[in-house]
């Protein structure tokens, strides 16, 4: 019965999100902290190290770590603040239960209890449908530990072949491209391989607000020399001084670099003897792009064909380069071949394995990374194994203790389970460390299919605008209050340390789960004591696998300040650039540093196809999405945080002046914006630094400002991943909403106060 | 040991408002933050700047001072106003020629950076240029500045029409501009830097 209790307001009335302030301890210069627990942030895939100042149980503050290799002390907003996550009012300190009769739409449960229900719950649904009548849904910013757990538990406790990740909508295109192109999925080199290269080429990466440390890094390789080259339809603070910006229509990146490609073979600015000794499929590739032409390139990309002309020959006639994407190119229903067709200019110009010759993907959330090599994937066992292939399931069947034939078969991704869900396949749900209801595109479907589930559970901190359709929810714990590894941008794992204990009835995630499955009466394998004992047998479970954990230790983390995989045995270092002449892997053994059996790197024919809706005579403009560098993700915790959401309250729709002149629409005019799937009116702001064919609206929000009513559910056929960065929409003005909602997002009001989705006066009915 | 001194590079500005974000959690001013960081002109461009107290060698701020409220440290600090001193008269804010101080109504008084003295006088950077992930915000010695900077240069002479101005705060202009001082009025009359109408011309015909 997994429909809303109560109406979408009370429930925000009730839940929040609320805003937290500094106040009390935190705002007392006076206090000295009990301790100083040196961690990382709890946000995006940099993971920054930064120290949390604890008092009383409390996290009062940070102190930068200045000692933290990768970011000296820096970080961004979202970093600073994000103490204020913890002593919440919003808090979940019990379980709650679905109670339509209650005033706030949740009563709290014993924790006992909650648990008990939840296991009936499974086994009533299992025993009556079959064990993949319930399935998993996990997240890419669990410690790896619980995300190799989540895994396991599917498969082992549960049963069910029905698990999948929110990574799936995160980067997934990136990573099949990595592995059909280089047989390994982890971006190639360390960040300090920015520093010195001649050009850095940056493609569908607004750098500045989601990935903010990384600028300094390419602000330095300027200083030092470099040239930059930026692809992307907004003039991102990145873009802002280029050397050359290529402001690429929506959706058509693979015909860009094809087109670059093409000028590389034109004018001989590739690496012969690289792709020679070192990869197969050149020629098939070449034959491919001969056809874009520089002046197909711009007709195709809307791109000014003597700029495509003046890019390729800056990245063609480089000596070392660092090309970096991240979800602009690969949130696209062609997102793997968008990656593909950069990977292939990096492999013809021969610059790859070696310092300041790199390829990397930035990643977006915290262990977006390590979230996707240890089995919480429909398709995968830990150590990036394949539960398709029979020596695989052996032997991760043989550290978990079960015959390979009781692990079940693949499932499929997080949307088609959503539409097994809506077919009634799927009956039950557990869900952690994901907001479906926010993230997922075309979210109108998601919330109808949640609401056909015959039980639907929620671990979380906060309610979740999806925990809300929960029957029964399970206090979780933030970042602060557990310990465990995360894998960060560039490939280095790093330990998160514990600061705090979780409040109440709350309980680390991984002891949550085990609670389960000891309800469940099937324990077995289900006994851990603690994140490092999860730890010690994922090392096992990975050895010999693509992503070797075996080497690592948290104590050799500490003592190098994170240790890049693969490491493969107790006396390795670990590995932080990949691909280096005559390095050794499992899969080439020796025969070449890329992970084939013939040690070479794969060029991919990366054939362009337009989006999956192009804009038309009904839907005429296009829309792309993404993210503003004070919220995170779904919001869940950054828009209870109340400095963030003053920095920019509210979504707004970025349209370019000469379009919205069209419209008849001025700055700060409350605008609709509809597609096929769902309307949303929202302030325009006018500005010249986006292309006048596209408007762009982040999606962090959720109900009536979320963005994602709007984005399509297209996908990639092979890595699954939405095209959120695509879709047709048409546009009007909208009418004068009331006074009230003008007034209701003072900027530096300092009281607390609630502020998002749930503002007294609402734009639009 | 050599003196750690601040640098301002506004040209790395990426507007995330850490600094902002980070000021605030200075203890001598803890829950407000004395940073600002403005847009140019948001509807042609992204650029962003943000501005710090310059530490004057001469602030004008404490010589229209009429309560003698505004001190300077021996080691060139300038202070926010002293409580018992400060008559909240808003002089200091209409005479800073770079728009530092804040009148805080709220306790009637003159707020403004004072370089995290509770940081920057035990050894300690900034908060603001602790986390600026740019770099646009920067404290340390001199020789570091020159080696991470090798195609900038640190000019701190300022000249507001017939004022000019020297201070403690660097700002990082290109070493091939070849200027020792920043004529400040004229700047205000400049476009943004960088790209703005990029995108107008490339599309003519919508």
């Amino acid at each position: 019965m997994a429909t809303l209790p109560k109406e979408e307001d009370v429930l925000a009335d009730a839940w929040g999100p609320h805003l937290n302030r500094m106040d009390g301890s935190r705002m007392d210069a006076g206090v000295e902290p009990d301790k100083i627990v040196p961690t990382h942030c709890c946000f995006c895939g940099q993971q920054c190290g930064i120290n949390l100042k604890v008092k009383d149980n409390l996290v009062i503050g940070f102190e930068p770590r200045y000692d933290f290799p990768f970011n000296k002390g820096m970080l961004c907003p979202k970093g600073v603040k994000r103490y204020l996550q913890g002593g919440h009012e919003d808090r979940l300190t019990t379980a709650l239960q679905r109670d339509p009769d209650s005033e706030k739409g949740f009563s709290p449960m014993g924790y006992d209890a909650a648990i008990a229900r939840v296991a009936s719950e499974i086994e009533r649904i299992q025993s009556q449908y079959g064990p993949n009548a319930f399935g998993v849904l996990s997240g890419a910013s669990l410690t790896t530990e619980k995300a190799y757990l989540m895994g396991k538990f599917a498969r082992v406790c549960l049963k069910t072949k029905y698990i999948d990740y929110n990574g799936r909508l995160c980067m997934v295109s990136a990573g099949a491209a990595n592995k059909k192109a280089f047989g390994i999925d982890r971006s190639a080199n360390p960040w300090d391989d920015i520093l010195n290269a001649e050009v850095v080429l940056i493609a569908g990466s607004n750098t500045a607000e989601c990935s903010p440390i990384t600028t300094n890094y390419v602000w330095q390789a300027r200083e030092n020399g470099g040239k930059l080259i930026v692809v992307d339809p907004r003039i991102t603070p990145i873009a802002r001084t280029a050397d050359i910006f290529l402001p690429v229509k929506p959706g058509r990146d693979a015909a860009l670099f094809n087109g670059i490609l093409q000028l590389m073979i034109e004018n001989d600015w590739i690496d012969h003897d690289f792709i020679a000794q070192n990869t197969v499929g050149f020629e098939a590739v070449a034959e491919h792009v001969a056809q874009w032409t520089p002046r197909r390139t711009a007709e195709v990309t809307g791109v000014a064909e003597k700029s495509i002309r003046a890019a390729a020959e800056l990245w063609g006639t480089a000596k070392t380069s660092f090309l970096m994407h991240a979800r602009g190119i690969e949130h696209h229903s062609h997102g793997v071949e968008n990656c593909l067709s950069t990977i292939n200019i990096v492999l013809a110009s021969g610059r790859l394995g070696k310092p300041f010759c790199a390829y990397g993907t930035v990643v977006g959330q915290g262990n977006g990374q390590g979230g996707r090599e240890h089995g919480q994937k429909c398709d995968q066992l830990p150590g990036w194994r394949d539960i398709s292939n029979p020596a695989h399931r052996e032997y991760v069947a043989g550290v978990w203790g079960v015959k390979p034939e009781e692990l079940p078969e693949a499932g499929v991704d997080c949307y088609e389970m959503m539409r097994k869900i809506d077919a009634g396949e799927i009956k039950g749900l557990l869900l952690i460390c994901f907001n479906p209801v926010i993230s997922l595109p075309d979210n109108a479907f998601v919330k109808r299919a949640l609401e056909k589930l015959e039980f639907f559970t929620v671990i979380d901190f906060f309610l979740s605008e999806t925990a809300q359709y929960a029957d029964v929810v399970l206090p979780g714990s933030l970042h602060e209050e557990d310990e465990g590894v995360v894998a960060q941008v560039e490939g280095r794992v790093i330990k998160i340390n514990k600061a705090v204990d979780p409040p109440g009835d709350a309980k680390q995630d991984w002891r949550v789960i085990q609670d389960i499955a000891q309800a469940l009466g099937r324990p077995h394998g289900f006994t851990f004591d603690s994140p490092r004992a999860i730890f010690d047998e994922l090392r096992v479970a990975s050895k010999g696998g693509v992503a070797d954990y075996s080497g690592i230790t948290y104590e050799k983390i500490d003592a190098q300040n994170g240790v890049f995989w693969p490491c493969p045995s107790d006396d390795h270092p670990g590995t932080p650039r990949l691909f280096e002449p005559g390095s050794w892997n499992p899969i080439a053994k020796g025969a070449g540093p890329f992970y084939f059996p013939d040690g070479k790197a794969r060029f991919n024919v990366a054939a362009y196809r337009p989006p999956a809706e192009d804009v038309d005579e009904a839907y005429p403009i296009i829309l792309t999405t993404g993210r503003v560098v004070s919220q995170f993700l779904s919001g869940t915790q950054t828009r209870r945080i109340g400095p963030l959401v003053d920095q920019y309250p509210e979504p707004r729709v970025e349209i370019h002046p000469k379009l919205a002149q069209k419209y008849g629409i001025a700055d700060g005019d409350w605008t609709t914006v509809e597609s096929r799937r769902g309307t949303i009116t929202l302030r325009a702001q006018v500005v010249t630094t986006i292309r006048p064919d596209t408007v762009f609206i982040p999606y962090h929000w959720a109900g009536r400002k979320s963005a994602n009513q709007l984005t399509i559910a297209a996908q990639d056929p092979v890595s699954k991943i939405p095209e959120y960065k695509v879709c047709a929409v048409r546009m009007r003005v909208a009418e004068s909403p009331s006074r009230q909602v003008d007034e209701a997002v003072p900027l530096d009001d300092s009281t607390t106060r609630r502020l998002d989705g749930s503002s007294p006066g609402r734009p639009i009915p | 040991m050599t003196p750690m001194e601040f640098f301002l590079d506004p040209n790395r500005c990426i507007g995330c408002q850490s600094c902002v974000a980070a000021c605030s959690e200075c203890d001598t001013h803890r829950g407000h933050s004395m940073i600002h960081l403005e847009y140019v002109d948001r509807p042609i461009s992204v650029q962003t700047v943000p501005v710090v107290c310059m530490h004057c060698d001469s602030p004008t701020c404490a010589e229209v001072c009429p309560a003698d409220a505004i001190k300077r440290t021996g080691d060139g600090v300038v202070q926010t106003a002293r409580k018992p001193r400060c008559i909240a008269c808003n002089n200091c804010v209409l005479a800073c020629p770079f728009g530092v101080p804040k009148m805080k109504t709220e306790f009637s008084l003159m707020m403004k950076c004072d370089l995290c003295y509770d940081r920057t006088s035990v050894g300690l950077k900034p908060m603001c240029a602790s986390v600026c992930p740019s770099g646009a915000l920067y404290f340390g010695t001199r020789e570091e500045i020159e080696h991470l900077r090798p195609r900038s240069e640190p000019v701190n002479t300022f000249q507001f029409g017939q004022q000019t101005i020297t201070t403690k705060v660097h700002m990082m202009v290109p070493r091939d501009a070849g200027i020792h001082h920043v004529d400040v009025l004229s700047a205000m009359d400049e476009e943004p830097v960088g790209r703005g109408g990029t995108l107008d011309s490339v599309f003519d015909d919508m």
